[in-house]
């Protein structure tokens, strides 16, 4: 394969050389935009959220809390059953300390962001969320926590409608 | 290897589908051919495909965003950017390799997801040559239409009379959204919005779902006393660049039917087949598309729209389902979609369209502006 | 079921920055692989090709833009899709082509530009999440990476360092890589150690570079193979599998690649493997990041869980190791165009199976090797097992 390459070399390009105008380039912003229906789940998930609860869907075949709540259970394949409202409490299952912001851009002051699965929904079911009101050396994998909700005249139904969450204490494990 | 398919789901088509999002869709065409085939797909099915494209579903990888809904948690399951025949060859082919016995093939449409469809058909073109002009993607299609139409010797006449037809046959079938008795006049003065294309000429975007089972021989006859036998499968591509590929005779037909029509054993296409579904994304696509296909003549295909030729009863039906310009245009779901509809024929559960006497069908799909890629298959039942 | 061989294989230079349009570098991969076989486009049945998100090379429909420099023009050509696991997964849809008697000869092309998405290709991954439950919270790529690090670190009281010994090894592995962009003889444990956090636990030097570049294998037939008396460069494919899991990633364990195991658990059932440490004798799993390395070593069953770490610390997966891993450098040394890392994956694979891989090659004779790649929402494993 050595041989082969050294007929096609390929040519590479610093990011002065688009900078400077030494490549053509041609420019295009695409009209792409999109407005996904929500769904049966998702819009009551939603509609809960804005009133500061969390809600998920049962299948009493397979006997899940299925959390974020969908209309069909994807083990059993069958139609789930019930709502069931489920706690706004948890544990962070994992965590990152982000020191790039969503861009990739660098920042100082880190983004505390993990996963937490909520009580009382199947074990491990739970959401993406950013945590707050901890330090950095103090977040931990099987820390407790609690949602920290906007207040309800500024919820608009939306995973933002929860701020983030912040330290259970006194029954951490 | 035979392959067979063993079970058939469709959603009704709608205009726009605001109470499902784009998995309980899914989910609805996925129990409806589960329950044709009588199959659980959590034990019964060796691979999933489902075919979409990234910019029509609002996605960087849409691929993750299928395997729940279709119950294909932990199985073996990709997708395919490209049309549902293109998407029914892999699980020919994946059968036909021993890697699977039972295959699942789903494609859809969420068109009423996509705001600025005409933009993402525009970042299709490409983006040298072709985006900086502009203007109404469409206008690739008229160019293509007047090329088209003289260089067969068809007539724009002959256009006005496939829209017709399909809208009004439409009117049969239960899943279609967009049956109408729009006539023929009525077609041939519709605003010439890409001159010489009209707008009736174009078919409107639906929402729906397609997902049908299939199975080698052995598992098929189990599953079915008479499933509808795959005869023969195709699929090609001419050139991408507009300015070099054929605006006549598309090549991406005539090679995919050749390749479909070698494995089917097919000799004379123009006598084999008693009933024919074929891309009409826009009108003209019907008539091209049938002389790529040898079930007309060149520069006839207009002739036999006009007399009657491709009505139920006629020579050779074709689109007796009301095809994309009657049931709405769903995308990658298209092809899929008219092999589920020429199954239904074959299995003499089409209802009010149900034709007599179907054995064998021929099916042909193509991915839409600004491709020239497209599928064929045959179809049979009884062999 | 038909034997089917990689026959020929070719890859550009994988670089941050390329000249080449997608078409151009498609065709420069699918050239070399044509000369390797000793073939013209004519005598390709079918072609396969493989790419990542569309956004990246800025067009919708890709796999149509590509086709002519992938030499699809006229010809049965499929794209097929499986986010990063497509780096494995078009040789797989190749495998099917052929095994199934529909083609004598396919060819495999996996393209990817990156660098046409600007200002970075990261914005492109703001659209690969869930539009409800994700996107809101505006998600760095990287933040789900360091999460599944992290659950996998925890489980297991994994040391950081024995993580980060994975990117010291690719990237010295991809001195001997004509394509590498990140070979690096002289790193150490400390640079990747000391390097800037990005999104802790990941560090700089964690993490493969995104890269402009293609690579394309051309498939045969036992016949072809006999035929064009093409045995003495033909590396045989024995084994494929690929798995999807949910798509609820935050339902899930992330500690363990369990849609890996399944991919594997098929792919060895097909080449008759039941006891892969003692019978598979190299890997190249796929490393965008150097705890995937060893998640996926575990997922493979080459390593007992948790144990992988261990094993690069003890030198087992060197290349002049008991079995080594990743020999071509992999993604943290030679680069991380998504789809087009099928050339360091089944690329490597064939060119050390048939003794063509120069530099790089294994000092011990090896039979059987296996590769992987991984891809979506951290819920996709595609596998493949060659061998001489
Ligand atoms: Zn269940």
């Amino acid at each position: 394969m050595t041989a082969n390459i050294a007929r096609w070399p390929g040519a590479e390009l610093g990011s002065k050389d688009l900078e400077n105008g030494k490549v053509t380039t041609q420019r295009y912003r695409p009209d792409a935009k999109f407005a996904w229906s929500a769904g049966e789940a998702m819009s009551r998930f939603l509609a809960e959220l804005q009133q500061g609860r969390l809600i998920a869907r049962e299948c009493k075949n397979c006997g899940r809390i299925l959390f974020p709540p969908r209309m069909f259970c994807e083990e059993c394949f069958r139609p789930t059953d019930e709502w069931v409202y489920v706690k706004d409490t948890g544990t962070i299952e994992t965590y990152s300390i982000s020191y790039l912001d969503t861009d990739a851009r660098r920042i100082t002051e880190p983004i505390l962001v993990g996963v937490v699965s909520v009580d009382g929904a199947s074990p491990k079911m739970g959401i993406m969320h950013y945590f707050g009101e901890m330090a950095t050396g103090e977040i931990r994998i099987g820390m407790k926590v609690q949602a920290k909700w906007r207040p309800a005249e500024s919820r608009v139904g939306s995973v933002l409608d929860i701020e983030y969450f912040r330290p259970l204490h006194g029954v951490d494990r | 290897m035979r392959v067979g398919i063993v079970g058939v789901g469709v959603t009704p088509f709608r205009p726009t589908t605001p109470e499902f999002s784009w998995k309980e869709l899914m989910y609805d065409g996925a129990q409806r051919s589960y329950a044709d085939a009588g199959i659980d797909p959590r034990s019964d099915v060796g691979s999933f495909i489902t075919c979409a494209e990234d910019y029509y579903e609002g996605f960087g990888i849409f691929d993750e965003f299928t395997p729940d809904q279709l119950g294909a948690v932990l199985r073996p399951m990709h997708t395919v950017g490209g049309d549902g025949i293109q998407g029914l060859a892999n699980a020919v082919m994946q059968i036909r390799s021993g890697l699977a016995d039972v295959v699942v093939v789903e494609s859809h449409s969420k068109a009423s997801d996509i705001l600025t469809f005409t933009g993402i058909v525009a970042h299709g073109l490409d983006p040298i040559w072709n985006k900086p002009l502009g203007g109404h993607p469409n206008y690739v299609a008229g160019l293509e239409m007047d090329a088209f139409l003289r260089g067969s010797g068809n007539r724009s006449e002959d256009c006005a009379a496939v829209v017709a037809a399909n809208r009004q046959t439409a009117l049969l079938n239960p899943i279609a959204a967009y049956g109408a008795r729009v006539t023929k006049e009525q077609a041939a003065k519709s605003p010439a919005l890409w001159a010489p294309l009209r707008q009736l000429d174009a078919s409107t975007l639906a929402d729906g779902c397609v997902v049908l089972v299939v199975a080698g021989e052995a598992a098929a006859r189990k599953m079915r006393s008479e499933p509808v036998w795959i005869e023969g499968i195709g699929w090609a591509s001419d050139s991408p660049s507009l300015e070099t590929r054929d605006w006549v005779a598309p090549a991406y037909a005539t090679l995919a039917a050749e390749m479909a029509y070698r494995l089917a054993k097919v000799r004379d296409p123009a006598r084999s087949f008693d009933l024919a579904e074929v891309d009409d994304k826009f009108s003209y696509k019907e008539l091209q598309h049938l002389e790529a296909l040898r079930l007309a003549r060149k520069g006839h295909a207009g002739k036999m729209a006009r007399s009657g030729d491709l009505a139920a009863g006629g020579k050779l039906p074709t689109n007796v389902s009301g095809g994309s310009l009657g049931c709405g245009n769903v995308l990658e779901a298209s092809g899929l979609h008219r092999v589920a509809e020429a199954a239904l024929q074959l299995r003499g559960e089409a209802g009010r369209l149900q034709l007599d006497g179907v054995r064998r069908a021929v099916v042909q799909s193509w991915r839409g502006l600004p491709s020239a890629s497209g599928g064929v298959a045959v179809l049979g039942v009884g062999r | 079921m038909r034997k089917v061989a990689v026959v020929g294989a070719g890859m550009t230079l994988f670089r941050r920055r390329l000249q080449e349009t997608g078409k151009e570098l498609s065709f420069e991969a699918t050239r070399m692989a044509l000369d390797q076989a000793k073939m013209e486009i004519g005598d390709v049945d079918a072609v396969v090709h493989g790419t990542a998100p569309d956004a990246f090379d800025g067009v919708h429909m890709k796999g149509e833009y590509l086709l002519d420099g992938s030499g699809g023009t006229r010809k049965p050509y499929m794209r097929v899709f499986t986010g990063g696991g497509t780096g494995v997964f078009s040789a797989i849809a190749g495998y099917w082509h052929v095994a199934s008697g529909l083609a004598d000869v396919a060819l495999v092309v996996n393209e990817e530009k990156m660098s046409s998405c600007q200002p970075h290709p990261q914005s492109v991954f703001a659209h690969i999440w869930d539009p409800i439950l994700d996107r809101p919270l505006k998600p760095n790529l990287v933040w789900i990476f360091a999460m599944e690090m992290n659950r996998y670190m925890t489980v297991h009281n994994i040391p950081y360092e024995d993580i980060a010994r994975v990117a010291v090894k690719n990237k010295r592995n991809a001195v001997g890589h004509p394509c590498a962009q990140l070979a690096d003889p002289k790193i150490t444990l400390e640079d990747v150690m000391n390097s800037e956090i990005m999104a802790w636990p990941v560090r700089r030097l964690d993490i493969s570079p995104p890269s402009d570049g293609a690579a394309a294998v051309v498939l045969a037939s036992e016949e072809v193979v006999k035929k064009r008396k093409l045995r003495d460069q033909a590396a045989w494919i024995k084994g494929v599998g690929w798995c999807i899991d949910s798509t609820m990633w935050t339902d899930r364990d992330l500690y363990f690649p369990e849609y890996v195991a399944r991919a594997a658990k098929m792919a060895y059932r097909q080449a008759k493997i039941d006891r892969p440490k003692q019978q598979i004798d190299f890997a190249e799993p796929y490393d965008p990041f150097d705890y995937k390395e060893l998640h996926h070593l575990e997922g493979l069953g080459l390593a007992d869980r948790g144990k992988a770490g261990l094993m690069t610390r003890e030198g087992v997966t060197e290349r002049d190791g008991k079995l080594p891993v990743c020999p071509s450098g992999g993604l943290l040394g030679v680069g991380n165009p998504i789809a087009a890392t099928l050339g360091i994956k089944i690329g490597e694979l064939y060119w050390q199976l048939t003794g063509q891989a120069g530099k790089r090659q294994i000092p011990n004779e090896v039979h059987t090797g296996v590769c992987q790649a991984w891809g979506d929402l951290m819920q996709y494993g595609s596998v493949v097992v060659m061998g001489a």
